[in-house]
């Protein structure tokens, strides 16, 4: 196979993996959000992240494997899962390494959510503020030798619209009206003296 | 006079009764074992906490559990606003409930005896201290005290659980239920202080006291903790309690989630946990609440449901939002004067918050509410504004 | 013996999110707080898909289903 179109590959599989990522993040925290419209059901923006999420591990795996079969690259199979492990960009790669297997541990997890259950679910699933950012960082650092605009300018649509959804969610009341009295009852009923 | 009675012997105000006497008056602890529970069982003891489940059953579902690492929550709490005969238990006769206590440690195999009592009722907590002093080292060594915070839910059982365990006085739903792991994880007997008094007379008598705590309140000249036997009809309550100074509209039976009878039916009932059963009403935690005449059913059904949707612990939407809405509903009723679709709304609401709590507070106060729409019917329905609106 | 089951909720761990009454408007509707009110008794066999989907979509994992036995009629 050429050496070029692997490496178009390579990059368009990344590109779309991060577009995708993107989504995802947003979706998450519009579901955090409760938001729903009419003819906008809330499962809808729950499904639509798992799949997407499930898609972005597809793209993620093309984007994977056509680097690491390309000749021009040599990097070993083993790059993939150990970070910092390759000559080529040694430290740029190791971060997308990481970003993978945070993501894998977060859709393994989410998989397995109904033994696993809500609690342990929810500890790893904040991971995802660890992933996406070390993927935006990673896709820069590898980009910057043949940077192109249109890289560029995705790579800001897509932070722009993740930081747009982290603002709100951040400035937006909790979503749930029982936070805030249930958390002035605990107070009034927490133990008081010292056992 | 009858000297089974739980408040027999020395007079009450006379504060609590030491163990010499308590030992002289009724003889050593006897034993406990497995016949203590088939004992229990026969006698057909239900809890005088509220919910009224069979003593027996209880016992047995905690034996069935324990190897030896049983817990015994001695449930002295007492949330309920008007309710007063747990604390005059513990100030008077603590003998008598630790009595039961240990009784249930020797029985559950229990390692553990944890004293429940309200944080504010501070007579209580120093008579039981005082008391739990003059018991032998190795009934002492069993116990510690656990604060229970000033709010209703606080009694609840699976609420205690969780304080003692986590902290914090909320109930939970998260199985298995505390007889199988409560606290610490051990199976867990929760059981209130007048039943524990009733198990030690038990345990000496071998039959039940055939008496009842209550705590008589509102119109009547004479409020306070009453013992009757077991039977005695609200209306000779009502006169042991010095009679009602003004005519009666209705009585409530059973404290805040109890049930409202028109006073005429009232007199006639039995203060009996079985019989009152079997009338579809219950004794609950022993509250009975003479409403004189001269006043407002409709604000004073306000004001309780206010205080219960403020003692909801806000962990279940159904009812913590549904009692306000119904308080709120009830409130502008008060206020402002009856409007049929608020009327509607109470019989939708309350019926659609039944079940659907984590646990049976909004239960109990949905019952409330209906038991008072249906006696105080006329009064709902045609309720005067008492606030003027402003212009 | 015919295998039925019915949902229960556990009403702390339910938060209001009404993913279940979107997807079973059947078996599930919402009060008017957002908390779900299920249809009493087991659920139709045609329905039960869905059932296990209202289940595993729960965000809080709040909804369960719950085998009850229910004895086959005699034929008449």
């Amino acid at each position: 196979m050429s050496t070029t179109v692997l490496w178009y590959a390579t990059r368009g599989a990344g590109a779309v993996s991060l577009i995708l990522l993107s989504s995802v993040v947003v979706l998450g925290i519009l579901s955090a959000l409760r938001v729903q419209a009419a003819g906008w059901p809330r499962f809808l923006t729950t499904g639509l992240h798992r799949n997407l999420a499930l898609m972005t591990l597809v793209f993620l795996a093309l984007h994977i494997v056509t680097a690491v079969v390309d000749p021009f690259t040599h990097l070993g199979w083993l790059t993939a899962v150990v970070p910092f492990s390759s000559y080529y960009r040694t430290f740029w790669l190791g971060l997308g390494t990481i970003a993978f297997e945070l993501l894998l541990a977060i859709v393994v997890t989410s998989l397995a959510r109904p033994w696993l259950g809500h609690a342990t679910w929810r500890l790893v699933h904040w991971l995802t503020y660890a992933s996406w950012p070390i993927a935006v960082i990673h896709g820069l650092g590898t980009g910057t030798d043949t940077w192109s605009a249109w890289l560029f300018v995705l790579t800001a649509l897509c932070v722009g619209a993740v930081l747009a959804a982290v603002a709100y969610r951040l400035m937006a009341d909790s979503p749930d009206p029982l936070a805030e009295p249930r958390s002035v009852f605990q107070a009034a009923v927490e133990r008081r003296e010292p056992r | 006079m009858n000297e089974t009675r739980l408040l027999a012997g020395r007079d009450l105000a006379m504060g609590a009764e030491g163990i010499a006497e308590h030992v002289r008056r009724l003889g050593r602890l006897p034993a406990a074992g497995k016949s203590l529970i088939d004992l229990l069982a026969r006698s057909g003891l239900t809890g005088r906490g509220g919910a009224a489940y069979p003593v027996g059953l209880k016992w047995r579902s905690v034996a069935a559990e324990s190897h030896g690492s049983a817990v015994i929550v001695v449930n002295g709490a007492e949330g309920e606003p008007h309710s007063k005969k747990d604390r005059l238990l513990m100030t008077t006769r603590p003998h008598l409930i630790l009595d039961g206590a240990f009784l249930a440690a020797a029985a559950l195999r229990a390692r553990q005896v944890i004293l429940y009592i309200g944080e504010e009722h501070y007579a209580a907590r120093q008579s039981m201290s005082r008391a739990l002093a003059e018991r032998t080292a190795e009934e002492r060594r069993l116990v510690r005290i656990v604060a229970a915070p000033a709010r209703y839910v606080a009694g609840n059982s699976s609420a205690a659980v969780h304080l003692i365990n986590a902290g914090i006085a909320t109930p939970t739903t998260t199985p298995p239920s505390s007889h199988e792991r409560g606290v610490d994880g051990a199976p867990t007997l929760v059981q209130n202080v007048e039943t524990l008094a009733h198990i030690a007379m038990i345990a000496r008598i071998g039959q039940a006291t055939g008496t009842v705590l209550i705590t008589m309140a509102g119109g009547v000249n004479r409020p306070g903790v009453l013992e009757v036997k077991t039977g005695t009809t609200v209306g000779e309550a009502v006169a042991l309690a010095g009679g009602a100074p003004e005519p009666a509209q209705a009585v409530l039976v059973g404290g805040y989630f109890g049930q409202w009878i028109e006073a005429t039916q009232a007199w006639a009932l039995p203060v009996d946990p079985e019989a009152l059963r079997a009338h579809g009403l219950t004794l609950g935690c022993g509250v009975i609440g003479v409403l004189p005449a001269s006043r407002c059913a409709v604000c004073e059904v306000t004001g309780i449901m206010r205080y219960l949707a403020n003692e909801s612990s806000a962990q279940c939407g159904p009812c913590f939002f549904g009692l306000r809405a119904l308080a709120d509903a009830c409130t502008r009723i008060a206020q402002r004067g009856t409007d049929p679709n608020d009327l509607l709304r109470l019989q939708r609401w309350a019926s659609e918050v039944r079940g659907r709590g984590g646990c049976h507070h909004p239960d109990g106060a949905v019952m409330f509410l209906q038991s008072a729409l249906k006696t105080f019917a006329g009064e709902f329905s045609r309720h005067p504004a008492h606030v003027r609106r402003s212009a | 013996m015919t295998k039925r089951f019915e949902l229960r909720v556990d009403r702390i761990k339910c938060d209001g999110r009404g993913l279940c009454a979107e997807i079973l408007p059947e078996r599930i509707r919402l009060d008017d707080w957002g908390y779900p009110i299920i249809a009493e008794g087991p659920i139709p066999d045609h329905l039960l898909p869905l059932a296990q989907r209202v289940v595993e979509d729960c965000p809080v994992l709040a909804l369960g289903l719950r085998r009850v036995e229910s004895r086959t009629r005699s034929s008449r």
